[in-house]
């Protein structure tokens, strides 16, 4: 009996300590969420600055840049996936991925040959232990991403795009490098702090919306002065675009972390709760029945030693 | 009072600045360029490394070092979009005009 209550008294003792762990990190989360979220509100000025300017430039000039025109044939497609550096965030990372899987298939099915870019150290352990090649990954910035790391990745995705204009059948082209003809990305989408949703995207090349002028500015566009001209302004604020569009997914993937761990803590903090209390009531049953039985073994003693003696 | 020019300093982390404004001067990789209230709509490159001076009405002047940027000129005012912008220190010898 005593035994038996050392035994439950220990697991209590653990169970807390887990308890003390998971709601530590359900608050960390917590504060997380909010920060991500207030960068992605600190990011739309821009985000809304740089998509008017492009819309203006788009409706005057020329669009026939290489990010912005659907190669014919597609051989090689990129696909840059987004997961979490650290676990114990329920499926946020195990989504995207499936996600990213099911594109792929469906990349595949097309006769197009998927090239896998990573972020994030959960997803890379993935495709590793699955001996699946990764053209590119980076770690160590899921949960607070700074422009510099999209900035990066970024540059790494336009190069590839690029160098993929001139591939042949199955090789290089003429630079060396084989590089890709489309641009996908799988992010999750920050909806709600109970729904996030891993979403596919495609950045490269981008899909130029037609939209009829009075929908998108009331009244005539202006005429714009271009310095330099508007080709070479094209040229400098696509890429920069991109880049922006990866910071994009990257803050809000952050976000959907944070709010995917912070519920996965929540949940695992009240199992742990749950647990204490099933063990502290089985312990003190235990503890009452060891008393119960002390006494009536005590009792059962008396008992005898009185019948004993009166027979004397 | 002269018309006053509304002008909003963006970067892609944040809101840098936004205000109303005499003047912006501004280099793109053209030659340095000045806007006033009524500017001619234009869309500009800064050149690298690049400042904005901003120009209030009391005479006062604010400068950033802006990263990546590019200027835009509408009816409504002027937006400088930036990778990054920081306030340029006093001291920079480019700042003082």
């Amino acid at each position: 009996m005593a035994a038996q209550v050392r035994v439950l008294r220990q697991r209590i003792r653990s169970a807390k300590g887990m308890k003390k762990i998971t709601k530590a990190m359900e608050l960390v989360a917590t504060s997380r969420i909010a920060k991500a979220q207030a960068r992605v509100a600190a990011s739309l000025p821009y985000a809304k600055a740089i998509t008017g300017v492009l819309t203006a430039l788009a409706s005057n000039a020329n669009v026939d840049h290489p990010l912005l025109v659907e190669r014919p044939r597609v051989r090689r497609a990129g696909v840059l996936v987004i997961t979490s550096d650290r676990g114990l965030a329920g499926g946020y990372s195990s989504n995207a991925i499936k996600t990213a899987e099911s594109l792929i298939a469906r990349l595949r099915a097309d006769g197009k040959e998927p090239v896998l870019y990573v972020i994030g150290r959960k997803g890379v352990t993935y495709y590793r232990f699955r001996n699946r090649p990764v053209e590119a990954n980076w770690t160590g910035f899921s949960e607070q991403p700074t422009f510099a790391d999209a900035r990066l990745v970024g540059e790494t995705l336009i190069k590839a795009f690029a160098s993929g204009a001139d591939d042949e059948e199955a090789h290089p082209g003429p630079d060396g490098v084989h590089g890709v003809d489309e641009l996908h990305i799988v992010y999750t989408q920050f909806q709600s702090l109970m729904t996030q949703t891993p979403t596919c995207r495609r950045i490269g090349p981008m899909e130029v919306e037609e939209r009829p002028r009075s929908e998108a500015a009331p009244g005539l566009l202006p005429a714009y002065e271009f310095e330099p001209e508007a080709e070479a302004l094209l040229d400098a604020l696509l890429p920069k675009y991109v880049n922006t569009r990866i910071y994009a997914a990257l803050i809000e993937s952050a976000a959907s972390e944070s709010a995917a761990r912070r519920r996965a803590m929540k949940s695992a903090t009240d199992n742990a709760e749950e647990m204490i209390q099933n063990y502290t009531r089985e312990m003190n049953a235990a503890r009452q029945a060891g008393i119960t039985q002390e006494i009536s073994e005590i009792v059962g003693g008396a008992n005898a030693l009185a019948a004993a003696g009166s027979e004397v | 009072m002269a018309q006053q020019l509304h002008v909003e300093l963006v970067a892609v982390e944040e809101k840098v600045w936004t205000g109303e404004a005499e003047m912006v001067v501004a280099r793109t990789t053209e030659g340095e360029l000045g806007v006033l209230p009524g500017h001619a709509p234009l869309l500009g490159q800064l050149a690298e490394p690049g400042q904005v001076r901003i120009k209030l009405a009391g005479g006062e002047q604010i400068t950033y070092d802006v990263d990546g940027g590019f200027l835009s000129v509408t009816g409504e005012g002027v937006t400088v979009l930036a990778e990054s912008a920081t306030p340029a220190s006093p001291t920079s010898p480019a700042a003082t005009h």
